[in-house]
This record gives C-alpha cells, sequence and structure tokens, in this order.
C-alpha cells in the first residue's frame, strides 16, 4: 500500500531507536519558556549515558529540548545549524524565531515519516520574540501543536495533569522552576529510565541561560513503601 | 531473512468533530478544539478550521500531520491560483481541489476527514453534500443521524431534484451546531473542550466559541 522511498535501502531506514533521552517538560512563565530535562541517555534498559545535554539553544530567540534517538537528535542539530546559518549570512538585522523554527521541524520530521525513515524524536521548541512567547512540539510522525505547557514521552501521562492543575499565566521564575521540579521528581520516582540529574533552561527576551546540572532531593520514608505487601500476602 | 516489518505505524488518530451546515444565505462550519492521542489530551486549544479562500471554509479532524499538510497544500495552491487569475478561487473549485489532491495520495492517504462549506460568487451557493449539511470526524456517527432527523426535508432521490438548503435561519442553524457538539462531547471521548464556530454570510465571516465539557 505504501510508497517506499526510492533512495534509502531497507537497511538504512531508522526501525527502532537505540539511545533515547526520556521526557522533556516545558512551561511558559512570565518571562519566557522555562524547561527541563535529565541528562541520561538510556541503550534500551541500561542508562548507559549520564551527562547527555538533551537541551540546547538555537538561534537567539528559541531552545530546544528532546526526547528519543540521541543520533536523531544530533542530526536535527546538524540541519538546524546551518539553518540558522544561512539566516545569519542574509546579514539583515532579522533572525528565525521559535515559530519558525517549529514550522521546519515539523516540515523535516513530517517529509521523514513521509518516507517511512522517521527521526525518532519527541521534540519541544520554546522561545520568545518581540514579546511573544512560543511553546510547541512535534514528534517523530509531526503531530505538532502548541500550549502553555507541554511534556513528551511519559511526561505526558505523568507531569502534563499537573500542568493543568497548577499553570496559571505570569508565573514567576521561581514559581516556573518549582512546578518544573515537581514534574520531574514524579518522573524520577516513576519512569524507569530518568536519572537523577536534571538541566532547567529557561529563554526570554534577553536570550536563552542553561543552569548548571543539579540533582532533585528524594524521599523514601513514605510509609507505604516500608512493608508494600503487608495488605497484599503474596505480592510483590 | 523474511522482510522486516515497521514497528511504528505513520498515522495516528487525533480525534475530533466537523460539521458543516449551508443555508439559504449563510454557511456554518463548526469543528471542536480537542486534540488527543490515544487515552491523552494533548491540547484542548487547537483549531481545526482553515478558512482557504474569502468566502470557504475547511473543517478537517484525523491525523493532524495530514491534516496541517493538506491545509498547507490548499493555501498554496490557492495563492498559486491568485496569482494566475487574479481572482479568488470559487467553493466549487476548490472542493475539486480537495478532491484531486486527495485522490493523489490515494496510495499512502491523507488521513483527513474534511468539511467544506462556503458562499460562492454569486452570494448563495453551498457546499456540504447535496442534502446542505455534513459531519465528520470521532463524533460524525452521534451528530449525522441527528442532523438528520433536524434538517432532512426533501428525499435527495426526488425528481426533478427539490433544493435541500435548510430553511433554518442563521441564528437557528449556529444553536443547532452548540446543541449538537453538547450532545456529541457527552459520549465521546474525542469531542469536547471548546468548539469553534464560523460563520459565512453576505457581510462576511464571523467566529464564535463555545465551551464544551472538559472530561
Amino acid at each position: 500500500m505504501a510508497s517506499n522511498s526510492d533512495s534509502v535501502s531497507d537497511t538504512q531506514r531508522t526501525l527502532y531507536p537505540y539511545v533515547t533521552g526520556t521526557s522533556v517538560v516545558a512551561l511558559k512563565y512570565k518571562d519566557g519558556i522555562l524547561m527541563a530535562a535529565d541528562m541520561g541517555g538510556s541503550y534500551g534498559s541500561t542508562l548507559r549515558y549520564k551527562s547527555i545535554d538533551r537541551l540546547r539553544p538555537i538561534g537567539k530567540h528559541s531552545l530546544l529540548g528532546a526526547s528519543g534517538e540521541i543520533s536523531d537528535f544530533q542530526e536535527i542539530l546538524r540541519y538546524l545549524d546551518e539553518l540558522i546559518l544561512y539566516d545569519n549570512m542574509w546579514d539583515d538585522g532579522n533572525s528565525l524565531g521559535p515559530k519558525e523554527v517549529h514550522n521546519y521541524l515539523t516540515r523535516v520530521m513530517y517529509n521523514r515519516r513521509n518516507k517511512f525513515n522517521p527521526l525518532w524524536n519527541a521534540l519541544v521548541l520554546g522561545g520568545v520574540k518581540n514579546g511573544q512567547k512560543y511553546l510547541g512540539m512535534v514528534n517523530m510522525i509531526g503531530i505538532n501543536f502548541e500550549d502553555n505547557h507541554v511534556a513528551t514521552g511519559l511526561g505526558n501521562h505523568l507531569t502534563r495533569p499537573i500542568l493543568r492543575d497548577e499553570w496559571h499565566e505570569n508565573l514567576t521564575f521561581e514559581e516556573g522552576v518549582k512546578l518544573l521540579e515537581k514534574c520531574m521528581r514524579v518522573l524520577l520516582y516513576r519512569d524507569r529510565s530518568a536519572v537523577n540529574k536534571i538541566q532547567i533552561s529557561k529563554i526570554t527576551e534577553e536570550g536563552a541561560t542553561l543552569f548548571p546540572p543539579y540533582s532533585l532531593k528524594t524521599y523514601w520514608e513514605f510509609a507505604a513503601f516500608k512493608n508494600p505487601t503487608v495488605g497484599a500476602e503474596g505480592s510483590w | 531473512m523474511t522482510k522486516q516489518h515497521a514497528n511504528w505505524s505513520p498515522y495516528d488518530n487525533n480525534g475530533g468533530s466537523c460539521v458543516a451546515i449551508a443555508g439559504a444565505d449563510y454557511c456554518v462550519i463548526a469543528a471542536d478544539t480537542r486534540m488527543s492521542t490515544g487515552y491523552n489530551i494533548l491540547t484542548r486549544e487547537y483549531s481545526k478550521i482553515s478558512q482557504l479562500a474569502d468566502k470557504c471554509v475547511m473543517a478537517s479532524s484525523g491525523f493532524q500531520a495530514d491534516v496541517k499538510a493538506l491545509q498547507k497544500v490548499l493555501s498554496a495552491r490557492h495563492l498559486i491560483y491568485q496569482h494566475q487569475h487574479n481572482k479568488q478561487m470559487s467553493c466549487p473549485a476548490m472542493a475539486q481541489l480537495l478532491s484531486n489532491t486527495l485522490y493523489y495520495k490515494r496510495f499512502f492517504p491523507y488521513y483527513s476527514f474534511n468539511v467544506l462549506g462556503g458562499l460562492d460568487n454569486e452570494g448563495t451557493l453551498h457546499l456540504p453534500s447535496t442534502v446542505g449539511y455534513s459531519s465528520q470526524g470521532s463524533g460524525s456517527t452521534l451528530i449525522t443521524p441527528f442532523l438528520d432527523n433536524q434538517l432532512k426535508s426533501p428525499s435527495p432521490l426526488l425528481y426533478p431534484p427539490v433544493d435541500a438548503v435548510t430553511p433554518l435561519s442563521e441564528a437557528e442553524a449556529v444553536e443547532l451546531v452548540k446543541t449538537v457538539f453538547a450532545s456529541a462531547t457527552e459520549r465521546d471521548i474525542y469531542t469536547g473542550d471548546k468548539v469553534e464556530i464560523v460563520i459565512l454570510n453576505a457581510s462576511g465571516i464571523r467566529r464564535e466559541y463555545m465551551d464544551l465539557r472538559k472530561d
């Protein structure tokens, strides 16, 4: 039924991802966008790499966060590098904003999906240009949308409900970081591919700032964690 | 070695319902604003309606990436048409373009369910099928029977054909659309959040929104 790509042979198409990054969570706040991701790269069920930068600034106005196949993310960074380079070479005082970069990424992802050779990622693109905040997402089959808060992977299931409940317009920076930390902590407890080394980055009209990675405090002394099977003999 | 089969699907269903009703001198096109995947809601405020020409509006539900691509292709083709013919595309022409564009991808389809509506150049011709109304998307099975009950007057089998344009006034049609979406929201998990209603008439184009249940 489907028309097969001409230039890429079967052995060269992406069949499954190998080294993957887990969720990215992002939200709009008063001055711009806040984005968080951990620094893990899993190789199946092994937590193989623990210092992978999954948040990158793009041009002057945008921040890209990626989950999924890391090598495909690096390929996307090469595409974007070229895009921004050509944009700068016009030297006309204008620069690509987050809407434009998101649109470009959407087209790239959709076109690869059409050729049955997807870039196995879910991307979060946020930024501010001329006072307008923008936060969007695009995934490997080209589904894209923008919203006040987005999350990829397990983040969609675990953190979007928290964000729907607690996000509001004009969060301060501190409130935004606290909310993101709450989300990342839930992911840390419940996502098996999460690593306790998270990076938060923000982007405002002034530009992007990537904060140094740090660990979240966790608490394991909940009563329910002790003797978890006391109410259900034979359970594990 | 047997051929490897893909373990991913190039399609997804992002849900949503679309409705169009044509009247004597107006056309109402409406769609909900929810975008879902599986049992998740991705966003509650996504517009499925696209204005292809001055007096021609399309609502599409289904797989969002294909919907977006289709809307872009039609918009681009309309722009080229305007450059070449120095006028807007008429609604029947746009409908034919939509049909041809969809068929072009017959063997790797755009998973996009569309309702196209609008006013023609003379001001009074409209599109949704020969019965004057149509519905697509996840809630269509709930909506279409109700519209049939409320709007279907003469049989489409009559000869000579009797004009099927609904006798409802514009305000009544908008009320009907709101009722229909509120009902579909009750039972279809993919329909809800908000309904965006676009009304086209001689004086121009107007947009209305109504909140729907968010569960």
